[in-house]
């Protein structure tokens, strides 16, 4: 789209916009808002997400994920603005939607009254399809509790519903998945595979738009949006996010845990305090500000095997950061 | 839609619960309302207390015990104790004869029996004091056989379609339709608010499937089930029952078939309205059965009730295909004789028919 002024000034030619490129766009999301009663879930949402992508939402519980992946896979309607998927809208075309989408909700809905191999038949039956048509697609993961095949899915373990549950999200080739906290509830080692199949599903070419309320995952996505009340705080690569930090962090530890977070968060020259594990993270107001003078000032109010190391920011630091911006 | 309907044959084969209500409750209800629960009186304890014990009063006695309503109880050493007797419920009738029973026919042509019964139960009383009147005047009309008598009117009675008054013939169209009603519309409405509750209907929302496909994979395993518990009830009712089939079955089980479908409609109707199995539930036990109970007709009778009732009634399905399955199995009435009521539920299925599939949602509010 271009504008041309008549007068001295030359022609400027704006960026073009997303509408003129839709070729590499999967999913595009402009000013989407939901209110619940008088509760905000979501407000003026946008962002876009490029075929292909492995696109992630951090954000606590309550932040407005599970709204806004209802309204992406046309379960809820939204109050004002407008989703596209694939070119689909999600209110008038959700018919044509419907077809093209994988969908995990929230909590693995699968029937626990049937076995392994029921459930995937039976959802590949709903998009018409079977098992074996699209087997290759799902062979990866699915080999992994084929022999579990006449187990009934109410009696798998978290980690195997989990994966049964992407199982039938994909059986029907979709273009686009969805998975909504899918690594909720689950063992910190089947999170860790899980996010593996989703890097190997990338690779095939399926859009992938992912949510979770674990900070440590982001970095396994290609950009993510960190979303706290409602709105978007933040889209980037997870890299980029962690260098515009923009701050100096130091890592604290010292015997008495509990009295260190206090104090720390009473120090003049800090400007947040968070416990991250046995460490707490300390953002001083000043970067100059050295780890001599955060010892002293820890020392005089007596407390003993101090450590102070400067350490890079994580995802988790630059959303608590953020969030200190926004209030 | 084929494996949507295994799907659904899964869930209920799985399920302890739905298969006891399946199978499990159709034959215990019969045999309950067959045997269990009848209205009819038999062996009641009765006790005499005869102050003539002479030839007339005998007889009278022999008759009324070989009945087969009464069976004779204590003997109450008089009318001082009686009280103390019914107190105790080892007696539900006391009948009393007067002194010189026989001298008093002879000589005043009149003699006195007192019948005293114990109307606690009203019922019971009212029966057993029938009863009891009855044997006496068949009594009475042997005794005047050879005698002129003046002039007396007697009234010939005859109990049409159900000679016996079996209570069988009047429960079993009621448990019929409690029961079809019952499985059809609770058993679907829970089963769709489960998918809801488990949220697997999210996925079922999010898939090409329409909703008519959804309803109708819900639907069609039960309309199977139901047909073969109706099935089920009419074989047990005339095999171990003896319960007629006079009217023609072809017909007795289109009009089931009709009947089941207006109650699935309905159950998909409650479940539309229901977020939670339990909701489904409650909507289903206290909106539907209580009503079908109490306002169809089959345990209080429609006329007996106050005007407002009675036009409630009207809105009860049950009412009008207990009059079907009575006027078919009862009365063996054609279809000419039932199509007002025949046309009254369809129009009910097709009102419910229209309403969910109006109602359910394509979206998840």
């Amino acid at each position: 789209m271009c504008f041309y002024f008549i007068g001295n000034t030359p022609p400027v030619s704006l960026p073009l916009v997303t509408e003129n490129m839709p070729s590499n766009i999967s999913i595009q999301v402009s000013g989407l808002a939901r209110h619940f009663g008088n509760k905000t879930a979501l407000n003026d949402v946008s962002f876009d997400v490029a075929k292909g992508e492995l696109f992630g939402f951090i954000g606590p519980d309550g932040a407005g994920k599970t709204t806004l992946f209802r309204i992406l896979t046309s379960l809820l309607l939204p109050d004002a603005g407008s989703a596209t998927v694939e070119g689909l809208d999600v209110v008038k075309d959700y018919k044509k939607l419907r077809e093209i989408l994988g969908y995990m909700p929230g909590r693995f809905s699968l029937y626990q009254d049937l076995s392994v191999e029921e459930n995937l038949r039976f959802f590949a039956g709903i998009f018409r399809t079977t098992p074996e048509a699209n087997y290759d697609l799902v062979k990866d993961i699915y080999s992994q509790i084929e022999p579990f095949r006449k187990r009934k899915a109410g009696k798998l373990s978290g980690g195997m519903k989990q994966k049964l549950a992407l199982s039938c999200a994909l059986i029907h080739k979709p273009e686009v998945l969805v998975l909504d906290e899918p690594t909720t509830g689950v063992d910190a080692v089947s999170r860790i595979e899980f996010w593996e199949m989703l890097a190997r599903l990338r690779s095939s070419g399926i859009t992938i738009v992912v949510s979770t309320p674990y900070m440590d995952e982001a970095s396994r996505c290609d950009r993510v949006a960190l979303i706290q009340n409602g709105g978007i705080m933040s889209i980037d690569t997870p890299a980029a996010i962690r260098k515009n930090f923009g701050r100096a962090l130091w890592a604290v530890k010292a015997d008495d845990a509990y009295r260190l977070l206090a104090d720390l968060r009473r120090f003049k020259a800090g400007r947040s305090a968070f416990p991250f594990g046995e460490y707490i993270h300390l953002v001083p107001d000043d970067e100059r500000l050295k780890p001599a003078e955060i010892e002293s000032y820890l020392q005089a109010l007596g407390h003993s095997h101090i450590s102070v190391r400067q350490i890079e920011p994580s995802i988790e630091d630059c959303f608590m950061e953020m969030m200190k911006d926004s209030e | 839609m084929k494996g949507f309907i295994i799907k659904e044959f899964y869930h209920i084969f799985r399920d302890v619960r739905s298969m006891l209500v399946l199978f499990g409750m159709p034959v215990i209800q019969v045999l309950l309302f067959g045997f269990a629960l009848s209205t009819e009186v038999k062996n009641a304890p009765v006790a005499i207390i005869d102050h003539s014990n002479d030839q007339v009063t005998r007889a009278i006695t022999t008759k009324l015990l070989s009945s087969g309503f009464f069976i004779l109880s204590d003997q109450v050493p008089g009318e001082a104790h009686m009280e103390e007797v019914f107190r105790h419920g080892r007696v539900k009738e006391i009948i009393v004869f007067e002194s010189d029973f026989a001298k008093k026919l002879e000589k005043d042509k009149q003699a006195g029996i007192q019948v005293i019964a114990d109307a606690s139960d009203p019922n019971t009383a009212n029966l057993l004091v029938n009863y009891t009147s009855g044997i006496i005047y068949d009594y009475q009309q042997e005794y005047l056989k050879g005698f002129t008598i003046p002039v007396t009117v007697s009234a010939q009675s005859q109990m049409m379609y159900n000679p016996d008054l079996k209570s069988v013939f009047m429960f079993v169209p009621g448990v019929i339709t409690i029961l079809l009603m019952l499985i059809t519309a609770m058993m679907t409405s829970i089963s769709i608010a489960r998918e809801k509750e488990m949220g697997t209907m999210e996925i079922l929302l999010v898939s090409p499937m329409r909703p008519i496909q959804v309803i109708a994979g819900k639907v069609l395993p039960y309309v199977v089930l139901a047909f073969a518990n109706a099935l089920t009830i009419l074989l047990l009712s005339y095999f171990v029952l003896g319960m007629p089939v006079k009217g023609s079955l072809v017909l007795l089980l289109a009009e089931s078939m009709l009947f089941i479908i207006m109650a699935l409609s309905l159950g998909i109707f409650i479940s539309t309205v229901s977020k939670s199995q339990q909701m489904a539930m409650m909507l289903s036990m206290f909106a539907l059965m209580l009503p079908t109970i109490l306002l169809s007709g089959f345990i209080f009778p429609i006329e007996n009730m106050p005007v407002p009732l009675q036009v409630i009634s009207n809105v009860m399905p049950p009412r009008w295909f207990i009059i079907i399955v009575k006027s078919i199995m009862i009365k063996g009435l054609g279809f000419q004789y039932i199509w007002k009521e025949t046309l009254i539920i369809a129009g009910m299925a097709l009102f419910f028919i229209a309403l969910s599939i109006k109602k359910f949602k394509i979206r998840l509010e």
